[in-house]
């Protein structure tokens, strides 16, 4: 087990590892020269090269990505070329605003995703099977920017009860800023509520047919008990994986949301930091993006055998 | 190289199988409903810039932000541009950036996920491990970066899309090259003396085609997704082009005014991905109902 | 009738007291709703089962005795019902109970063993758990109540160390063990209708006797009722008091075991039992009882009787109306309107093989020498340098001559699966060399010049993996014509006619696919594919295993009919001995990759035999109630190829076990009469001695072989072989492996 632990471990190290070249090298192609761009457009030659020399971009470009890649895991994160600030509290000042925000999306749609996956997969092929079905695979379909400018358009400028913008003000409380949180955090939801829900319903539905639920129907046990003894315990556990590995696409939704919402989190700024082509900061952002969707797989591959008796007993 | 084999009587049976499958499709409604938002989308695609009144690019400079009416049935933008002829302009757009982007995915993933699966041991770790290495940037961040830095034109946005989904149909391909790699008739083939590559276009891949379809539909809605994503952050096709996702975007500061800018390309893009996604999933049930997905 | 018997009235009557039916079945028709229109799968079907009744319901796949079954306990998938009809359980109408009455009767009065216990046990909940539930469900027991009954249930179905089991997950006992546990689960609540589905179908053979055996002796202690459901003629025998025949969802003849199997009253009947190889008789004697075409399905059934299409016996009459079962003799009834006219077995023309007429020479060239082949897989999960080698086969030689069938037997997991893949080339052996007429082969198929392929193929187990879902018929047969058999184009569909006419399809067929053919059908045409090159060996793996008993007779006529012309070898690989005894003329017996008894067919079914040999024999069921055997049991099951027992692989198995010397050394190979030859520490005549009173009645029916009993082995069946397999010109097995096994024979 801890063998298994430490080698998952090792993996996922080697995955950033291999990531954070990938990012290295796609950021290269960036345009402009950024010494010329820290130094400003009229300095001189002279300038730029000794700033160039300062930030070792005269090396060659495998030391460029050593000393990067260095100055990443000691934390020496550099600075932002736009706004001139250093990029690690940046960084982390927004991922905490995205935590509350995935947080409260999570709290939303994993629970409510099972529950209508398996409420569908127990009335399989009856008509509110087929609506459930059909109202997971819309949701799944519809992009964040659509749901959430239909949910502003309504709940803000239609009700008025919800705020349209979420750009919380700096040092606001949770509950402060619940009420802004409210509709980004619905609309991240949608996507990975309809896919939770048709996971769900597929698993349920497989184990439904297994010989063992059949064994256990005929052995004469209530219905809620097969349920909840043979069916769940073996149905929620591909659920546990699909909800970590969904993570990926929980990114994505936050990086449209926020967008949507005006809201200071990492998606809003990894946008802003491309449109304006600020390498520092793309560059570190992607890199804890990476991490943490690296570490969510990881949790998913350990619950998985954690859960999973036939693999944690072998 | 097997047509000298007089086939009289393989096509009925061929037919039969089509004329099965329809079958099948008419009666299950989400399938229809998909495939007719397709088919209706499709001829959009098709003849939407003949049909429609104005181009694209122009500007009634004495017509701004004027609502539906018998002029413009959907209203007009800042620019006084008519928004259905954009929307059907931009319909071939988002077909062909995404229809092209998921060919290259279809294409490169299927032959990395064949010879993968079939040739296995080191070729197979090696190959899964790269794609490994893919699919742990979570796609739309790099989309957005990749198109960041070699800059948002058409062309590159099919290479990107192509570069993301290519690790998901790899994977899918392979897993389904796993499973039939094993049976019986591929070692009859073996048994026989036939190369590599026969076995791999002759008897492998046509076996392989179904779980191909469905997933090939699937990325396709996805690519929809991503391209309309991209063009909403502003990292897609550049203005003035119709992107839906741009038009979108674009309409976000005239809401208050002209919420029909707003709501008729979402709408689109909404129909359109939703669509797909049925098809796609009642092709699942009837080309390849045991297969998982994701 | 209507009231419910009370169980504890007169617990001692016998099966018959009628009138205490536990189960009643009347006029029952089974309907599924399909989107090709309602599918009438079972039609009316009456039957009932007494107190202590064992009622063995038999039938092929797709006779509907699951359906029934299931339909019979209300419990069928959402689209199927019980639309005629009534069913009672000692009285209680069960079609009338709802839902929540049928719970409270399902596990309480009813109990189920189902076909595969590893997927009818929750992988994710321990098993005691599981076992639990029945005592805490049904019986009002507290935890530590229903554990204690959990417990006994397990010591009383023969579980060993029952404390340990539950707290095990599924994953860690073996299929055995886990239908002990479903049978201990079932039984719990002492239910009055016990109902067994396919039972043992899922295990090895020797774990099918040993649970057998626990379903007789439980049967014999306990009063329930019991719905037996088998395709297998011989699980009937050994374990039901009355038999009910299925064909195509109609119950054609019912009636006491003994009286049916002895004198059946109905073809179909008649034909199941003829097409069940016997352990008497090999190809070069009688020729299998085929029945022709193949089960209707229920919406496209032939007016009149539905066995008529395929009946020998069949008359106008039969196709007129519809028969209904009749009382032919004391508890027996029949649905054919000519019963009278059903043949005695004396009296039953048995197609035995005239071989005056053919002439084939040619036998006695080697064609295939394997050394000493070995096959290690690398072993899972092994890491840190611990590389577990599985070795699936080690230390495996074999000769086969031309024109003559090698065959192989062993349990799933002893490897012989793999030996022949490592021969075909489709898997490279570790070490060992194969050789065809002389010349080494290339270790992988793929290295192998078309020359050598041409002569080597194969035939698979599973007919609808083997044949290419897309390709049709005639390309799969045209494909290896043209490729190895370098016909010009021109004549390819000619030659593809005449495989096709040699396998006894239609030519029509070429233009089917493979879905549109039946599993039998299908098997013909990968026999087709293998014979398109004129090989000169081809392998058979479990050819006929996934098939009904009626196909796999005639399938097994249609390989010695085409080795008779084609003078083709064949190494026929599977788990059957019935089945290989048909077919071969050289048998070596495989057990945890290496062989343990090699010899002509006629030799290995007389003594002395080895001990895991004997175990075999002894376990399969044979259909014939009057046969009263000697048990030979295997405790346990195979061990793992990873950690291999040391000194004789078999000693933890053995029933012959005598002493430290089975742990320590390898037995040595002793050479028996022409060329026989057994690896164990006992020497031969010892354990022929032990075992000429256990082989009594071994084989059914006391004609052939048993006559060998008192006698010299060289009488009976043996001679009659003897006389076409001299010992320089069969196939040779052997060992290689120590000098011993060299010494011994001298031959080729």
């Amino acid at each position: 087990m801890l063998r298994y632990l430490l080698r998952r471990l090792g993996l996922i190290i080697l995955t950033v590892l291999a990531a954070s070249l990938i990012i290295f090298a796609i950021t290269q192609f960036l345009p402009g020269d950024v010494a010329r761009l820290i130094v400003g457009q009229f300095a001189t030659e002279q300038a730029v090269e000794n700033v160039r020399v300062e930030l070792g971009l005269d090396k060659p470009i495998h030391i460029q990505y050593l000393n990067w890649l260095g100055g990443f895991v000691t934390g020496d994160w550099g600075q932002s070329l736009t706004s001139r600030v250093p990029v690690r509290p940046l960084v982390f000042d927004r991922l905490w605003n995205s935590s509350w925000l995935a947080f409260l999306a999570l709290l939303f749609y994993v629970p409510l995703g099972i529950f209508l996956g398996v409420l569908a997969a127990l009335r399989r092929d009856k008509p509110s099977d087929s609506v459930i079905t059909a109202f997971g695979m819309t949701f799944a379909g519809i992009p964040e920017f659509v749901t959430g400018l239909v949910l502003i358009s309504v709940f803000a400028f239609g009700f008025k009860w919800l705020p349209a913008n979420s750009s919380i003000a700096p040092g606001a409380t949770f509950w402060e800023a619940l009420p802004q949180l409210i509709l980004p955090a619905i609309t991240v939801s949608l996507v990975s509520l309809g896919y939770i829900t048709r996971m769900t319903r597929a698993s349920t539905v497989k184990v439904m047919d297994a010989d063992y639920t059949r064994a256990a129907y005929l052995k004469g046990l209530p219905r809620y008990q097969v349920l909840l003894k043979h069916v769940l315990r073996n149905s929620l556990l591909p659920t546990v994986t699909v909800i970590f590995m969904g993570i990926g696409w929980l990114i994505g939704g936050l990086i449209v949301t926020e967008q949507v919402f005006g809201y200071p989190g990492l998606g809003r700024l990894i946008v802003g930091a491309v449109q304006k082509q600020d390498l520092p900061l793309i560059q570190a952002s992607s890199m804890v993006v990476v991490t943490v969707f690296a570490i969510s797989n990881l949790i998913a591959d350990l619950l998985y055998v954690v859960l999973n008796p036939r693999i944690r007993l072998q | 190289m097997d047509q000298e084999q007089p086939p009289p009587i393989t096509k009925p049976s061929r037919f039969k199988r089509a004329a099965d499958v329809w079958g099948r499709v008419r009666r299950h409604p989400p399938t229809v409903i998909g495939l007719a938002i397709v088919v209706f989308f499709l001829l959009m695609a098709v003849f939407g810039p003949v049909i429609a009144p104005y181009k694209f690019s122009d500007q009634i400079a004495t017509a701004r932000l004027q609502g539906p009416s018998w002029e413009h049935w959907f209203g007009t933008d800042q620019f006084g541009r008519d928004v259905m002829s954009r929307l059907l302009w931009g319909a071939r757009d988002i077909f062909l950036v995404a229809g092209f982007g998921t060919a290259l995915a279809v294409l490169a993933g299927a032959t990395l996920g064949l010879i993968s699966g079939y040739a296995g041991r080191w070729v197979d770790e090696g190959v899964m491990r790269f794609l490994d290495v893919l699919l742990s940037l979570p796609p739309l961040l790099l989309a957005m970066v990749l198109l960041g830095s070699v800059g948002p034109s058409r062309f590159n946005i099919i290479i990107v899309v192509g570069v993301l989904y290519v690790p998901m149909v790899a994977r899918v391909v392979r897993s389904v090259v796993l499973d039939i790699k094993t049976r019986e008739f591929v070692e009859a083939a073996k048994l026989r003396g036939e190369r590599g590559s026969y076995i791999m276009s002759r008897e492998i891949l046509p076996n392989a085609l179904p779980a191909l379809a469905v997933e090939s539909s699937m990325r396709f809605s996805y690519a929809i997704f991503l391209v309309a994503s991209l063009g909403f952050l502003g990292l897609g096709v550049q203005p003035p082009a119709p992107d839906w996702g741009l038009m979108v975007n674009e309409a976000r500061s005239w809401f208050d005014q002209a919420p029909w800018m707003l709501f008729f390309p979402a709408g689109a893009i909404a129909f359109l991905i939703v669509g797909v996604g049925f098809l796609s999933d009642g092709m699942r049930r009837i080309l390849w109902p045991t297969g998982v997905s994701e | 009738m209507s009231t419910r018997i009370d169980p504890e009235i007169s617990p001692d009557a016998g099966l018959a007291a009628a009138d205490q039916a536990v189960l009643e079945i009347e006029d029952v028709d089974i309907v599924y709703r399909t989107s090709g229109g309602p599918l009438h799968t079972v039609r009316d079907v009456s039957l009932r089962i007494a107190r202590g009744e064992s009622y063995g319901l038999v039938g092929e796949s797709g006779s509907g005795k699951t359906t029934l079954a299931r339909g019979a306990v209300r419990f069928l998938p959402s689209n199927g019902s019980v639309t005629k009809g009534r069913v009672r359980l000692s009285g209680t109408d069960l079609l009338g109970a709802s839902q929540n009455e049928m719970r409270k009767l399902w596990g309480a009065r009813i109990g189920m063993v189902h076909q595969d216990p590893s997927a009818a046990v929750n992988p994710a909940m321990r098993v005691g758990n599981q076992l639990d539930e029945m005592g805490r469900t049904h019986l009002g027991m507290s935890k530590a109540q229903a554990r204690v009954k959990s417990l006994e249930m397990l010591n009383r179905v023969g579980m060993p160390d029952p404390e340990a089991v539950v707290e095990r997950y599924a994953h860690q006992l073996s299929g055995g063990m886990l239908q002990r546990v479903l049978i201990a689960s079932a039984l719990t609540t002492d239910p009055e209708l016990l109902i067994m589905d396919e039972p043992t179908t899922a295990l090895d053979v020797t774990t099918e006797a040993v649970i057998l055996d626990l379903v007789q002796e439980l049967l014999g202690s306990v009063r329930h009722a019991v719905l037996f459901i088998t395709h297998n003629l011989g699980v009937v025998a050994r374990v039901c008091d009355t038999v009910g025949v299925m064909y195509a969802g109609e119950v054609v003849e019912e009636g006491p075991v003994k009286t049916v199997f002895k004198q059946p009253l109905h073809p179909y009947t008649v034909g199941l039992l003829g097409a069940v190889p016997r352990l008497t008789a090999g190809k070069a004697d009688l020729e299998l009882v085929a029945i022709p075409g193949f089960i209707p399905r229920p919406d496209a059934l032939p007016p009149g009787c539905i066995f008529a299409p395929r009946c020998p016996m069949v008359i106008d009459e039969c196709r007129a109306a519809r028969p209904q079962l009749v009382d032919v003799g004391p508890g027996q009834r029949s649905s054919c309107i000519r019963w009278v006219d059903v043949p005695e077995e004396a009296e039953r023309p048995r197609p035995v093989r005239d071989t005056s007429g053919e002439s084939f020479s040619g036998y006695g060239r080697e064609l295939l020498e394997v050394r000493d082949l070995k096959k290690y897989f690398k072993g899972r999960g092994a890491g840190k340098g611990r590389s577990a080698a599985v070795k699936a086969v080690d230390g495996i030689s074999a000769r086969v001559t031309e024109g003559f069938t090698l065959g192989i037997v062993g349990e799933s997991g002893c490897g012989k699966t793999t030996f022949i893949r490592c021969v075909s080339g489709l898997e490279e052996p570790t070490a060992g060399e194969v050789l065809l007429q002389g010349n080494k082969l290339a270790p992988s198929v793929t290295d192998r010049p078309y020359d050598a392929l041409k002569k080597i193929q194969m035939v698979f187990q599973n007919p609808d993996v083997s044949l290419n879902p897309q390709r049709t018929v005639g390309d799969i047969i045209a494909r290896p014509v043209q490729q190895l058999g370098a016909v010009p184009k021109a004549e390819v569909p000619q030659r593809v006619a005449e495989l096709l006419q040699a396998v006894h399809l239609p030519q029509a067929y070429a233009a089917r696919l493979p879905q549109e053919l039946s599993g039998g059908e299908k098997q013909r045409v990968a026999i087709a594919r293998a014979f398109a090159a004129e090989p000169a060996l081809v392998i058979c793996d479990e050819p006929i295993s996934s098939l009904d008993v009626s196909v796999q007779a005639s399938l097994l006529n249609l390989l010695a009919e085409l080795q008779r012309s084609a003078g083709t070898s064949y190494v026929f690989v599977s788990h059957d001995l019935a089945a290989v005894r048909h077919i071969s003329d050289w048998i070596a017996v495989v057990y945890l990759g290496r062989l343990w008894e090699v010899g002509p067919t006629a030799r290995i079914f007389e003594p002395p035999l080895h001990p895991y040999t004997e175990a075999l024999l002894s376990a399969i069921p044979i259909a014939d109630p009057e046969i009263e055997r000697e048990r030979v049991r295997l405790t346990g099951s195979v061990p793992s190829a990873v950690n291999i027992p040391s000194g004789c692989r078999f000693h933890t198995r053995c029933p012959r076990k005598i002493g430290d010397i089975c742990e320590r050394e390898e037995p040595p190979w002793r050479d028996g009469k022409k060329d026989h030859s057994i690896c164990c520490h006992i020497p031969l005549a010892e354990l022929a001695a032990s075992q000429r009173h256990a082989l009594d009645g071994m084989y059914g029916s006391a004609d052939a072989v048993g006559s060998a009993a008192p006698a010299p082995a060289d009488t009976g069946v043996g001679d009659a072989e003897g006389s076409s397999t001299g010992s320089d010109t069969g196939a040779e097995v052997g060992p290689d492996t120590g000098a011993e096994a060299g010494s011994g024979r001298g031959g080729s």
